[in-house]
C-alpha cells in the first residue's frame, strides 16, 4: 500500500493551481454575476493541455488518467464551479463517449480536437420526459439510406449552446427498448436539422449554458454511429460511471475550500471578545468538515486509480458522486452558518458556492440514481435484481 | 387542552389566505426579480390593516392578538418569505416595540402613520463587528443639550432602503455593559443621518437591508424610546417577538415548499409512473409533513404563551432554532423532488431554497439560539454560562 502522489502527479497539480489562481479564480464571481460561460478561461486551459487531461497524447491528451483529471476537477473546483462544470461536461463526458467507444477513425475525428480544446464537446441524454429515467427517452433515428435522422428534444445539456460536438442518445429500435434499441450518435452543429434551443436560468452554475437541443429531421451520416449499434444505452452508461469519479473529485475540491475559509474566517471574525475559532460549536463544525472530506479524499482517488488500473469501479464511483456531493453540500452549509450573514451576501464567494453546490447532488444521476446503483451493485452477487 | 382555533381566528385565517392567493402569490417570482416589493403591494397590505396589524385601534390598528398574527405571517410566507419578513419587521420590531416602551407623545405620533402604511420602520441593531455579540456596539449616543448626537454604523438593518423611521440602539453609557445600551427613533432626513449601501442576499431578494450611516446625527432628546439604559432590554424583548415571528414565517415556508413537492411528485413521471409511487419521494414527503406538524404545533402554543402574558423567551427561541432548520430541510427535500427542474429559477422552490437560508442566521443564528436554550435551561439547575 502506497497513498502518496507520484511525483508528475504532484508536478501536475502544482501546474493546475498555478492556472486556476491565474485565469479561474480572477473570473470566478464575475462570470456568475454576469451570467456567461468564460470562454477566454477555457481557451487558456486548451492551451495548458488541460482540456484533455485523461485522454492519452496520441488523442491529443496529456495521459494523466483518471488521477489526473480528478486532480483537474479537484482544484478548478476549490475556485469556480462554473468553470469546473464547463469543462467537465466536454472531457469527462462529452468526449469521454467518444473515447470510450468510438472508433479509430471517430476518435482522430473527434476525440482529437475536442482534447486539445479546439472544439466544444457535449452529452445529450436527457428529455423533458427522460431524467432518472433515462431509458425513456423519445428521441428517434430512423436509418435513411446512409444516414440516420433523428428526431426529437434534449433538455439541459450542458455546454449546449456552443458545442460543436454532441454525444447523442436516440431510439433505433423500439420494440427493444433500452437494452438493444437504443443507439448513440455523434453529431456535429453544422449537421442540418440540428439546432439549439432556449438557455435555462439557473439558481446556481451560472457561468456553464444548460439548453435545450432540437433536433428536426437531423441527418447524421451512418459512420457517426458511436459504439455498437443499439448498445447505446451502454456507452452512456459506462461514460456516466467514469464522470461519477471526477464530478466526485469537483466535490471534493469545493468541500476543501470551504472548511479552508471557514478555517480563516474563524480566526479574523471576532465576536463575545475572541475569534470565533474558540468557540466549540466552531470546532465541531470545522472537526466535521475536516474528517468528512478526509473520507471522501480517500474513496476518491481509490476509485480513481480503479479505473486507472482497469479494475471494476461502478459501485464505488456512485459512492464518489453520491458521497462527495453530500459532503460538499454540508460544507458549504456549515460554512455559510460560520461566516453569518456575510455568507449570505453576493458580494462574498460562500453565497456562490452554496448555490453552485446544490447541481451536484442531481446532475449525471441524483443522489437517489446514485444509491439505486450502488443497491444493485451489491445485490446482484446475492441474487436479487432490483429495479427503480 | 383545545387545539382549535376560535371563530375570529379561523375567519382571519381565510381572509389572509385569500388575499395572500389573489395579491401576493402572483407577484412573488417578479419581488424576487426585481429585487423589491412593489409600492402598491404594501399599500394593499395597509388597506387590510396588515401593517398595523399589532396596534390597538386607538392608532389605527387592528389589534390581531399573537395567535392571528403567526396566522397572517404563516400564510404571507406561503407565498413569499421577503414580503412576510418585510411585513414582520415593521411591526413585530418596529411599531410594537414602540408601543410597548414609547411615551404616549412617541405613540400618538409615529403609530398612526405606521399602521397606514404611511411610514415603515426600520430595525438597527447589528453593527460590523456585532452580530451575534450585541453587547459590542460601538455606535455612540452622547447627549448635548435637548439632542442626542449618534455617531457609529449599522449593517444589514432590515427595511433599511424602504423605512421611514428607524429603530437605532446606541451606546449612552460605555461604561455599563450592556445596560449602558439606549434605544432612539430617528427619522429618514434627519440631517447626518444616510441610508448606505444595501446587501446583495442570495435570497430574501424582496427584503432590503442596508448599511445605516450616522455622521454627528441629532437625534431629539424625546426621540430616546424608553429610558436611557434600557436598550438592551427592549431589544432582547422585540427580539422575542421577531423570533415567535419568523418562526411562523419558517412554518408558512416550509409547508409551501412541501405542497410544491407533493404537486411535482404527483404530476411528474419517472419509471413510468409518477415519482410519488416511489418509496424515496414518499420519504421525503413523510419527513417533512412530520416535521411540519411538529413545528406548527410549537409555534402556536407559543403564540398562546405570548398571549397569555407569559415569558416566552426559551419557547421562541426553540421555535426559531427548529423552524429555521425544517424550512430548510423541506426546501431542500423538496428541491431534491424536483430534480433538475428545482435548479431552475421558473419553479418556486428554487427560490424558497434560496430564501429559506436566511432563516438560520437572521434575528439570531442557530447558535445564539441554542445558547439562549441552553443558558436557560442550565439556569434552573443553578447554572450560569455564557455565550
Amino acid at each position: 500500500m502506497d497513498f502518496s502522489f507520484p511525483k508528475e502527479y504532484q508536478l501536475f497539480r502544482r501546474m493546475v493551481r498555478e492556472f486556476v489562481e491565474n485565469d479561474v479564480r480572477p473570473l470566478a464571481q464575475k462570470i456568475d454575476r454576469e451570467h456567461r460561460v468564460p470562454f477566454e478561461t477555457i481557451e487558456r486551459a486548451a492551451k495548458l493541455g488541460l482540456m484533455g487531461v485523461p485522454f492519452p497524447q496520441k488523442y491529443g491528451g496529456v495521459g494523466a488518467g483518471e488521477t489526473g483529471y480528478c486532480i483537474l476537477m479537484e482544484e478548478v473546483n476549490k475556485v469556480c464551479a462554473s468553470t469546473a462544470t464547463v469543462i467537465g461536461a466536454r472531457t469527462g463526458i462529452g468526449a469521454m463517449a467518444i473515447y470510450l467507444d468510438g472508433t479509430e477513425e471517430q476518435k482522430l475525428k473527434y476525440l482529437v480536437p475536442l482534447a486539445t480544446g479546439e472544439k466544444i464537446g457535449a452529452f445529450a441524454l436527457t428529455e423533458p420526459g427522460a431524467g432518472s429515467d433515462a431509458a425513456a427517452i423519445k428521441t428517434t433515428a430512423v436509418r435513411d439510406g446512409d444516414y440516420y435522422v433523428l428526431n426529437g428534444t434534449k433538455t439541459f445539456i450542458t455546454n449546449g449552446a456552443h458545442a460543436d460536438i454532441i454525444s447523442v442518445m436516440a431510439v433505433t429500435d423500439p420494440s427493444l427498448g433500452a437494452r438493444g434499441g437504443v443507439t448513440a450518435f455523434i453529431v456535429e452543429k453544422e449537421f442540418p436539422g440540428f439546432g439549439v434551443g432556449t438557455s435555462e436560468n439557473k439558481m446556481g452554475i451560472r457561468g456553464s449554458n444548460t439548453a435545450e437541443l432540437i433536433f428536426e429531421d437531423c441527418r447524421v451520416p451512418k459512420e457517426n454511429v458511436l459504439g455498437q449499434f443499439g448498445a447505446g444505452f451502454i456507452t452512456f452508461m459506462k461514460t456516466l460511471d467514469v464522470g461519477r469519479v471526477s464530478l466526485g473529485a469537483g466535490c471534493l475540491g469545493g468541500a476543501q475550500a470551504c472548511l479552508e475559509g471557514s478555517i480563516q474566517w474563524a480566526k479574523t471574525r471576532q465576536q463575545f471578545g475572541v475569534p470565533i475559532a474558540h468557540k466549540q460549536s466552531v470546532h465541531f463544525m470545522i472537526a466535521d468538515m475536516a474528517t468528512e472530506i478526509e473520507a471522501l479524499r480517500s474513496l476518491i482517488y481509490r476509485t480513481a486509480w480503479l479505473v486507472d488500473t482497469g479494475q471494476p469501479f461502478i459501485k464505488e464511483a456512485a459512492m464518489c458522486k453520491l458521497y462527495g456531493s453530500e459532503v460538499a453540500h454540508r460544507c458549504v452549509d456549515r460554512a455559510l452558518q460560520i461566516h453569518g450573514a456575510l455568507g449570505y451576501s453576493r458580494d462574498f464567494w460562500v453565497e456562490r458556492a452554496f448555490r453552485d453546490q446544490r447541481i451536484t447532488e442531481i446532475f449525471e444521476g441524483t443522489s437517489e440514481i446514485q444509491r439505486i446503483v450502488i443497491a444493485s451493485q451489491i445485490f446482484r452477487p446475492e441474487g436479487v435484481r432490483i429495479s427503480a | 387542552m383545545d387545539f382549535a382555533l376560535n371563530e375570529e381566528q379561523r375567519m382571519f385565517q381565510k381572509m389572509f389566505r385569500d388575499f395572500v392567493t389573489n395579491e401576493v402569490a402572483p407577484l412573488a417570482e417578479e419581488i424576487d426579480g426585481e429585487e423589491k416589493l412593489p409600492r402598491e403591494l404594501l399599500e394593499k397590505t395597509a388597506m387590510q390593516g396588515f401593517l398595523g396589524a399589532l396596534l390597538p385601534e386607538e392608532f389605527e390598528g387592528v389589534a390581531l392578538d399573537a395567535i392571528s398574527y403567526c396566522l397572517l405571517l404563516e400564510e404571507l410566507a406561503r407565498a413569499c418569505t421577503s414580503t412576510a419578513m418585510t411585513i414582520s419587521v415593521h411591526n413585530g420590531l418596529v411599531s410594537k416595540t414602540i408601543l410597548d416602551n414609547g411615551s404616549d407623545e412617541q405613540k400618538g405620533k409615529y403609530l398612526e402613520p405606521m399602521a397606514f402604511g404611511e411610514k415603515i420602520g426600520c430595525f438597527a441593531l447589528t453593527e460590523p463587528a456585532a452580530g451575534s455579540d450585541v453587547t459590542a456596539l460601538a455606535t455612540r449616543a452622547r447627549r448635548d443639550g435637548g439632542d442626542y448626537v449618534l455617531n457609529g454604523c449599522k449593517t444589514w438593518a432590515s427595511n433599511g432602503g424602504i423605512a421611514d423611521i428607524f429603530l437605532v440602539f446606541a451606546i449612552t453609557d460605555p461604561d455599563v455593559e450592556p445596560k449602558g445600551i439606549s434605544a432612539f427613533i430617528v427619522e429618514r432626513d434627519t440631517p447626518g443621518f444616510k441610508v448606505g449601501y444595501r446587501e446583495p442576499t442570495m435570497g430574501l431578494r424582496g427584503l432590503t437591508c442596508n448599511t445605516l450611516y450616522f455622521d454627528d446625527c441629532r437625534v431629539p432628546a424625546e426621540n430616546l424610546l424608553g429610558q436611557e439604559g434600557e436598550g438592551f432590554k427592549i431589544a432582547m424583548r422585540a427580539l422575542d417577538f421577531a423570533r415567535l415571528s419568523l418562526s411562523a414565517i419558517c412554518l408558512g415556508g416550509a409547508q409551501a415548499a412541501l405542497e410544491a413537492g407533493i404537486q411535482f411528485a404527483i404530476e411528474h413521471e419517472e419509471f413510468g409512473g409518477p415519482i410519488a409511487l416511489k418509496q424515496a419521494i414518499q420519504n421525503f414527503i413523510a419527513d417533512a409533513a412530520s416535521e411540519i406538524q411538529a413545528l406548527r404545533y410549537l409555534v402556536y402554543h407559543t403564540a398562546w404563551l405570548a398571549d397569555t402574558g407569559a415569558t416566552y423567551t426559551r419557547d421562541a427561541s426553540m421555535a426559531k432554532l427548529i423552524g429555521s432548520e425544517i424550512a430548510m430541510r423541506a426546501a431542500n427535500k423538496m428541491l431534491q423532488v424536483h430534480g433538475g427542474f428545482g435548479y431552475m429559477k421558473e419553479y418556486a422552490i428554487e427560490r424558497m431554497y434560496r430564501d429559506f437560508r436566511a432563516l438560520q442566521i437572521m434575528e439570531g443564528t442557530s447558535e445564539i439560539q441554542r445558547f439562549i436554550i441552553a443558558r436557560d435551561i442550565l439556569k434552573e439547575k443553578g447554572l450560569v454560562i455564557k455565550p
